[in-house]
């Protein structure tokens, strides 16, 4: 089976030509990135998740968050579901760890909010 | 009134602008002003916060949020003196630099300027949509500070007018929490965004994208119902025949930015009526000595990446100025040839002993081009591309040794292979 995609990794968007059979055979990557996500793609679709989650102690705030590595494409509403439900308090550097454990990875702060 | 004296002013902290701080500063002039209306640094990027920025700069890629605080870092690492929530309000052709601020009026005299004031968006009155003029109707930008910095939920349902990025980016946002975004129209037979981001904000969400497509009429009293969208010809006339109404609460609009040029225009500064931008040589120097442009208020750029560099070579260039050391006398001027809507530096000093990067945007989409930069009959650089699109910046280098053989204007053009 021939599958066409655009790789999503870097700004290029090189379109890939992925032929399955006896493993994945990928075509058209500029680079070997585009190898490993025509792979995952066709495999196990992955995405980072980037969202905000509200700053309880401070008014009108929300602090921006993401997923430390992609998760699978399919459990995106779900944590989604699990960010939306969250509240912290300030202060807050980037890399802090806003919720630990989400689909096998944790959800960390992007941005600092001092109080 | 309160007076003062930098060796370098450098108006707007976006990434350009802290960017350019940081370069100027590096190359030996430590007597840098970064003025922002805003309480931090940052600029845009601080309601970006999906990620993708970084990745050429950087090697990494990172959030909005995160790309900004790794300059604001290397910003604080300096003496830079940061003014904020400072409004500079005109630059005069002797770079003398007028603001206000709680405190009063400030006035500083520079020995160089440095415009960073980036880009807004065209709002609606630009647009002549018929129909009511209810609530619900945001600029993607507004919608994006809106949820992202304050947490305000913009709508459930909503149509988004224009395929740039900004508008595909709030398409995944507003589907991420949990709002259905029914269509998004463009008007162009072809999205002004990045590819990569038609597969991972609409593709991923099944949010369909309509080419040649356009909002029609607007519809509702206090909060807008619905839009009627239609079809148009290749004269973007509507067709009748295809109008079609979509229940919408939202309507976000997101067509196109334009850079803000009120400061540079007030300093006398020559334009360039296609980027929106001031005219520049290849150290961004405008047709103001001592005045330079960078980011987005020269040309709107679609990654941030290319913005920190474009603003390294304006900052290193205001530092040489200030030194007496930039000489940039013999300039010859940069045409846009087939498929090139523009050029950016429009002119060249072709006495430079570095190479010179020529930006440039394509006027549709196309498969394999090969873009040739000549003077007259010279070649003097070509590059090929398995596609090239308007939505995405190109970029060719000129070696400082084929500088010497330009004896007339550089016309840089496009041939489909
Ligand atoms: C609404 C919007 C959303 C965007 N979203 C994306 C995106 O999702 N992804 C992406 O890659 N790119 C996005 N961009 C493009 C993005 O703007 C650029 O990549 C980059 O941020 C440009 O940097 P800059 O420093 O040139 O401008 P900006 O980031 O706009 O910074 C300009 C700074 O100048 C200050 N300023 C302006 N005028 C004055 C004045 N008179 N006095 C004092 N300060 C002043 C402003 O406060 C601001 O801090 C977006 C642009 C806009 C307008
Ligand atoms: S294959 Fe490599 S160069 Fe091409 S889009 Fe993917 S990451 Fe970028």
């Amino acid at each position: 089976m021939k599958k066409q995609l655009i790789c999503i990794i870097c700004p290029r968007g090189c379109t890939l030509t992925a032929e399955s059979g006896n493993g994945i055979k990928v075509s058209g990557n500029a680079c070997p990135k585009g190898e490993k996500y025509a792979i995952d793609e066709l495999t196990n679709p992955l995405r980072t998740v980037t969202s905000t989650v509200r700053v309880k102690n401070m008014p009108l705030t929300m602090v921006s968050v993401k997923t430390k590595d992609p998760i699978p494409k399919d459990k995106m509403a779900e944590a989604m579901k699990i960010i939306r439900a969250t509240e912290v308090n300030a202060p807050i550097k980037i890399g802090d760890v806003i919720i630990k454990d989400v689909f096998g990875t944790d959800i960390i702060a992007t941005k600092e909010i001092n109080l | 009134m309160d007076i003062k004296n930098f060796d370098i002013v450098v108006v707007g902290g976006g990434p350009a602008g802290m960017a350019a701080a940081v370069a100027a500063y590096d190359s030996g002039i430590t007597s840098v002003a970064i003025i922002d209306r805003e309480p931090s640094l940052g600029g845009i990027l601080r309601q970006c916060i999906h990620n993708g920025f970084g990745l050429h700069k950087l090697g990494k890629e990172l959030t909005g949020p995160e790309y900004a605080a790794v300059y604001e870092t290397e910003v604080a690492k300096r003496s830079i003196m940061v003014y904020y929530e400072t409004m500079v309000t005109s630059v005069s052709a002797d770079k003398t630099v007028t603001a206000t601020n709680k405190n009063g009026i400030l006035k500083i005299k520079a020995k160089a300027v440095i415009l960073a004031m980036g880009c807004r968006e065209r709002s609606r009155g630009a647009l002549n949509i018929s129909g009511t003029r209810p609530a619900g109707i945001y600029s993607a930008g507004t919608a994006q500070k809106l949820m992202n910095c304050e947490g305000f939920a913009v709508g459930k349902t909503a149509v988004i007018l224009g395929s740039g990025d900004i508008g595909l980016i709030m398409a995944r946002r507003m589907s991420l929490e949990g709002a259905k975004v029914e269509a998004v129209c463009e008007l162009m037979p072809y999205s002004g965004g990045l590819t990569r981001n038609i597969v991972q904000c609409l593709e991923d969400f099944d949010i369909p994208l309509y080419l040649s497509t356009t909002v029609a009429e607007i519809h509702g009293k206090d909060r807008i119902e619905g839009v009627t969208i239609a079809k148009v010809d290749e004269n973007r006339n509507i067709i009748e025949e295809t109008k079609r109404y979509i229940p919408c609460d939202t309507l976000l609009l997101s067509v196109g930015l334009i850079p803000e040029n009120e400061l540079t225009m007030g300093a006398g500064i020559t334009m360039d009526n296609v980027t929106n931008g001031a005219v520049v040589d290849q150290y961004r120097q405008t047709e103001q000595s001592g005045i330079f442009a960078c980011g987005n208020v020269l040309q709107v750029h679609d990654l941030v990446d290319y913005v920190s560099d474009e603003a390294e070579i304006a900052g290193k260039s205001a530092a040489k100025y200030v030194k007496n050391q930039l000489e940039a006398g013999n300039t010859v001027k940069t045409v846009a040839g087939n498929g090139v809507r523009y050029v950016l530096p429009q002119k060249v000093d072709i006495k430079s002993s570095e190479d010179v990067s020529l930006f440039m945007r394509v006027t549709a989409p196309f498969g394999k081009v090969r873009f040739t930069a000549k003077s007259g009959d010279t070649l003097l650089a070509t590059a090929v591309r398995l596609k090239a699109a308007p939505g995405e910046m190109e970029k060719i280098t000129i070696k400082a040794e084929k500088l010497r053989e330009i004896t007339t204007e550089i016309t840089l053009s496009l041939e489909e292979l």
